[in-house]
């Protein structure tokens, strides 16, 4: 009926419409983890502004790869969302507490402290709930025909601990960065003096994920030794730009240890996903078997493709306008 | 005693939505006044249009950011608890509630920022027109969740082949045959929630003697508003109640009480159903009433719950008392809109302290009605998640334990009582403010002001300070 294969154009949308969330809420959620640690309350303050004007619309891509997997991959949906059943309410929890902290906190005096302490905890529990989603994907989900069948914790092993752990340091530091670029003086020192040690953190769990996985998961074994490919131009990237970080930091550069790092990302997740292709609910379906049917996955694409053009457009939009250095005292009210 | 999941994800899912649906019932029937406000000081010039515009813009934009968050979770309930249903629903609710995002999110990022920001910035037409493109979006939302819930209650333009729905005919599906009824209900619903709210925020302004020029404008406008939409409602809910009688005959039977199937049946005042007896205590009736009113027939015949086995059948006590509530306030409704209409003579719908104080007391009643007529719809078309096809046992997601559905059904309850809280409390902050200030002097960094709802407003969280 469709000439072209829509599973394949929906998985491409849907993989794009995750990194864009990962790096794009990844940052503001890492500003938000690294609140507690702040110099003081000014510089909570200019942490928070650097972040405000764009939040809501990083959280944008969120919901709409939500619904998206609904449309076009509601097998996804029905099995991951009941297995990560108590992890998804932390999510959305963490999301709810950190997104009023940001209406609230600026509008508030003597509660302020206790925005503070919503604005930090929403951002941890929710990133930590992100990246044990990760692990849970890597550790592959027990179902039964269409269905999931395991419990209620199996999602929370020592290795989605770990994930969890690395995405708050990897999201904190993509935080850090953004911090360098956005900010100056004390707050910028602080930054760069910070932004190390997060690296370090990063590439430790990531080095031990990598290790890890393949006893986790055989077939990522498989895939990664048994012929070597072009896959590993992955790790290799996501290699250099680590040392980008590094060099960078050392330079005072200010925008570079950013882009680095959102090129760490990237890489990063690209070799996720080549190790588990083509399954989305590891380990037993493919993108096919999760597929809904063709016709309701071009109703929905003539409105995508109508649509994501004007929200990367907003979204860079209003980047423009927010751009450059922010500073104390100034800024959102 | 066991948990029951499926009983604890029925009780979240009508938590969820209830808290979240008060929200938007609210901001669709606001947007319209706005852009009528808007309208009207384009049309005359005259500032106290704009004034008005501008302290309830505001209150949209509270409401609205409540409920933007709140309805964050209910894209994720369908998944968590409902998962069996969500899969064999998908390729229809799939794409429809995508739409809605998608309408949402345009909505957002085109006009809404005009709307809350761009006042000084753009002509005047633009603003108007940003105005009626947010009232409009807020209705093409509304358009597809209210097409996903009419075709649960009424599937047709489907077929279910191995355990999944197909769509036969998209046209057939998101235009079901309650779709009409109910988009007309539960717009006229949210005008009524708008009219009633502006119209009771008002009347306390004006028993305090303040910016009595303003208010007693807002007053006028939205009791015309509810002397006109308010006997509507009733002529449409009657309509809805027969388009029902014909598709779900048995939730027509709860909300009468009548257990067996007869003609002339009386319409009940007051009554105790009791649903182990199958019948009712206490009954205070209209003889022959409820066949008239919906047959148009003193000796029409009307269907009864008994008519269906035990399982089959919606929790009567619920259904019928629902629908008793949305009923008394809507005739409560009326008759405020026609006390209005009589104390126009000589001025005195404005300085009538006791009509004032009625009309502060009548702002909360929209939300009770709109909910109430929820339950009654929802609850109604029990057992049935998909009419006829699916039931929510069969919905339920398998691997749900009752303990897991019990700890974030408290989870949500303690979420949204924080977070709630204080924004009402916030809600109540702007309004103690009113209108006295003169926002357009405002003193903030104009491009760097972030474009986000609760920027709209300058009024501190805690009292006495600003």
């Amino acid at each position: 009926m469709v000439p072209f294969d829509l599973s394949m154009i929906w998985a491409v949308i849907i993989a794009f419409g995750i990194i864009m969330y990962v790096l794009m809420d990844g940052f503001d959620l890492g500003v938000g983890i690294l609140f507690p640690f702040a110099p003081d309350e000014q510089a909570r303050d200019v942490m928070m502004n650097s972040v405000a004007p764009v939040w809501d619309g990083n959280e944008t891509w969120l919901v709409l790869g939500g619904a998206g997997l609904l449309a076009a991959f509601p097998l996804v949906y029905s099995v991951l969302l009941p297995a990560m059943y108590i992890g998804v309410f932390l999510l959305l929890a963490g999301l709810i507490f950190r997104g009023v902290a940001f209406e609230f906190r600026f509008k508030a005096n003597t509660s302020r402290y206790l925005w503070n302490w919503a604005f930090a905890g929403g951002s941890i529990v929710a990133s930590f709930a992100q990246g044990a989603v990760v692990g849970a994907y890597i550790q592959g989900f027990n179902t039964e025909g269409l269905v999931y069948v395991g419990g209620a914790l199996d999602w929370l092993t020592p290795f989605t601990v770990l994930t969890g752990l690395g995405l708050l340091a990897g999201y904190a530091l993509l935080g850090c960065t953004w911090l360098i670029m956005k900010s100056e003086g004390y707050i910028q020192d602080w930054a760069y003096k910070l932004a190390p040690k997060l690296l370090a953190a990063v590439l430790l769990v990531f080095v031990a994920i990598s290790v890890w996985t393949p006893w986790i998961d055989p077939s990522a074994y498989a895939r990664w030794f048994s012929s070597i490919g072009l896959i590993w131009i992955f790790p290799l990237l996501a290699g250099l730009c680590a040392l980008q970080i590094f060099r960078s930091l050392r330079k005072r550069r200010e925008a570079m240890p950013f882009m680095a790092t959102m090129g760490l990302f990237v890489f990063t997740y690209l070799g996720l996903l080549v190790t588990k292709w083509p399954y989305i609910i590891p380990p037993n379906h493919t993108i096919w078997d999760a597929a809904s049917a063709p016709e309701s996955q071009l109703f929905l694409l003539l409105g995508l493709l109508f649509v994501i053009p004007i929200v990367l457009t907003y979204t860079a939009w209003t980047y423009w306008v927010f751009r450059g250095k922010v500073r104390a005292g100034e800024g959102y009210h | 005693m066991e948990l029951d999941p499926l009983f604890l994800s029925r009780l979240q899912f009508a938590f969820v939505v209830c808290f979240h649906a008060i929200f938007p019932v609210f901001t669709i029937g606001l947007a319209s006044f706005i852009a009528f406000l808007e309208g009207m000081s384009f049309r005359t010039g005259d500032p106290t249009w704009e004034r008005l515009s501008k302290f309830w813009i505001q209150v949209f934009a509270v409401v609205f950011g409540m409920g933007v968050v709140s309805g964050i979770v209910m894209a994720f309930q369908f998944g968590t608890n409902w998962s069996n249903f969500s899969y064999a629903a998908s390729n229809f609710l799939g794409p429809v509630l995508s739409y809605e995002v998608i309408t949402a999110f345009f909505l957002e990022a085109a006009f809404l920022g005009v709307l809350l920001f761009g006042r000084d910035k753009v002509p005047q037409g633009v603003h108007l027109f940003a105005a009626c493109m947010v009232a409009l979006g807020t209705f093409i939302s509304s358009f597809w969740i209210l097409s996903a819930n009419s075709w649960m209650q009424t599937p047709v333009g489907t077929e279910l082949r191995d355990g999944m729905i197909h769509v036969a005919s998209w046209s057939e599906a998101l235009f079901s045959p309650s779709f009409p009824y109910r988009f007309m209900h539960m717009a006229l619903a949210s005008f009524l929630t708008g009219a009633f709210v502006v119209a009771g925020v008002s009347a306390w302004y004006l028993l305090r003697q303040r910016e009595v020029e303003l208010n007693r404008k807002a007053l006028s406008v939205s009791l015309w508003m509810i002397l006109l939409i308010a006997p509507t409602q009733a002529v449409v809910g009657d309509y809805h109640g027969l388009n029902t009688l014909e598709h779900q005959p048995t939730k027509v039977a709860a909300m009468e009480g009548n257990w067996q199937r007869g003609s002339g049946v009386p319409l009940l005042l007051f009554a105790w159903p009791d649903q182990q007896a199958q019948t009712n205590h206490f009954e205070i009736a209209i003889p022959k009433l409820a066949s008239f009113i919906l047959t148009h027939d003193w000796e029409g015949e009307l269907p009864g719950i008994a008519e269906v086995p035990y399982e089959e059948q919606p929790p009567v006590w619920i259904v019928f008392w629902s629908f008793r509530v949305m009923v008394g306030i809507g005739l409560l409704m009326i008759a405020f809109g026609l006390t209005g209409l009589l104390l126009r003579r000589g001025g005195r719908y404005w300085q009538t302290p006791w009509f004032l104080n009625g009309m502060r007391w009548m702002s909360i009643t929209p939300f009770l009605a709109v909910l109430a007529g929820w339950v009654v719809t929802e609850a109604g078309r029990a057992p049935w998640l998909i009419y006829g096809v699916m039931t929510h046992a069969q919905g339920l997601t398998p691997s749900l334990t009752g303990g897991m559905a019990l700890f974030t059904l408290i989870g949500y309850i303690l979420v949204y009582a924080v977070v709630f809280s204080a924004g009402l409390y916030y809600l109540m902050r702007v309004l103690q403010d009113g209108l006295e200030e003169d926002l357009s002097a405002e003193a903030t960094h104009e491009v760097e002001r972030a474009s986000r709802p609760l920027s709209a407003t300058h009024v501190r969280l805690e009292q006495g300070e600003h």
